[in-house]
């Protein structure tokens, strides 16, 4: 599979270094040189410095080849602007973006992105884990 | 009107007064709470803090009565989404978004925001028109930018210069509205002939504008 992901962030990089150990072609994009320290030594994918809603950016990571768009910044809007880019611009790439707000990620959800929130999710398992607790006391 | 101006920039702070000035009801959404300390010394409750994108905050302060909101932040990733936001949840009838990157115009407009502005375009044109002689610049584009509405000027050695319209070949999808002669505007007819100096403003298909503007090489 060819996957571009946009973001080295925590989330990017170790998705990155997942799917290439599973022999997946990966590209990441980030604006911040910096950040593609996260991807350590191993990873053997390519890297694409630029800014990840400009289509020529997009292009040089190979976005026209790409089987999925990971979208994965810690910025909810440019993970929003470069998934409708993808979405509008290059139609094969399966598109999944991750979005911290849960107001923008039901209003996106509407507009038929594939969006992953993990503040919901993170709040769900807090629950859970209370819940338990509450279980086990009685 | 009731219009909401997200971004408290140059861009933002000035259209805010000029809208004021006209007579409109204004409010100017700033993030940074440094710099909206700063403006609201300078516009008093016209301004309030907040992110543009969480517009629930903005609804309790009627935000949901606006007629328009024009996102004019210096990051087109945001004016996308605040649009877009808008649109979705509050329903606010018309939205603008300052785009700076000039190729996401048409992206934007796609994408459900009603309309834009380019500053980078609106220069470039106005260099254009200046420097490069016999082309066409748009004044309105129609159905998503697939029609436009442009002028050209005839060149004295244009070959167009003294033609009657009857005689130009040209191309179809392609209108010639108005030919501007110095303070004169001439609805045209066949008969009308074309002078050096005059502007004509057309209405075309992209494809028929290119084909068009070949007439005045």
């Amino acid at each position: 599979m060819n996957v571009v992901i946009l973001g080295s962030s925590r989330v990017g990089a170790l998705i990155a270094q997942h799917l290439t150990s599973q022999g997946h072609a990966v590209s990441v994009v980030d604006w911040n040189a910096e950040s593609f320290r996260r991807l350590g030594k191993e990873f053997h994918g390519r890297t694409v410095l630029g800014n990840g809603i400009d289509e020529a950016v997009l292009r040089k990571a190979g976005i026209e080849q790409a089987d999925a768009f990971l979208a994965v910044t810690n910025s909810d809007n440019t993970n929003l602007m470069s998934a409708q880019v993808v979405q509008v611009r290059f139609k094969g790439a399966n598109v999944i973006v991750r979005i911290y707000d849960p107001q923008r990620a039901q209003a996106f959800r509407e507009l038929g992105l594939n969006i992953i929130c993990p503040t919901t999710s993170v709040v769900a398992e807090l629950e859970r884990e209370l819940n338990k607790r509450k279980e086990a006391a009685k | 009107m009731y219009v909401i101006v997200v971004g408290g920039g140059q861009v933002g702070v000035n259209l805010t007064k000029l809208l004021q000035s006209e007579g409109h009801e204004v409010l100017l959404v700033e993030k940074d709470p440094a710099r909206y300390y700063r403006l609201s010394d300078e516009l008093g409750e016209a301004v309030i803090q907040g992110d543009g994108t969480d517009l629930a905050s903005l609804m309790d302060m009627g935000a949901n009565r606006a007629d328009v909101l024009a996102a004019v932040t210096g990051a087109d990733q945001d004016n996308l989404v605040i649009c877009q936001m808008a649109k979705i949840l509050y329903f606010i009838p018309k939205t603008i978004a300052r785009v700076n990157d000039p190729k996401n115009e048409d992206l934007f407009q796609q994408l459900g925001v009603d309309a834009t502005v380019s500053s980078t375009r609106i220069i470039g044109n106005l260099i254009e028109e200046k420097i490069d002689t016999g082309s066409a610049v748009p004044l309105l584009a129609l159905g998503r930018g697939q029609v436009e509405i442009f002028k050209t000027t005839v060149e004295p050695e244009s070959a167009l210069a003294k033609k009657k319209i009857s005689k130009i070949k040209l191309p179809e999808d392609c209108i010639i509205m108005a030919v501007l002669r110095g303070s004169e505007v001439l609805i045209p007819k066949g008969e009308t002939q074309l002078k050096e100096d005059d502007i004509l403003v057309t209405l075309a298909t992209l494809k028929a504008k290119e084909e068009f503007r070949k007439l005045f090489m």
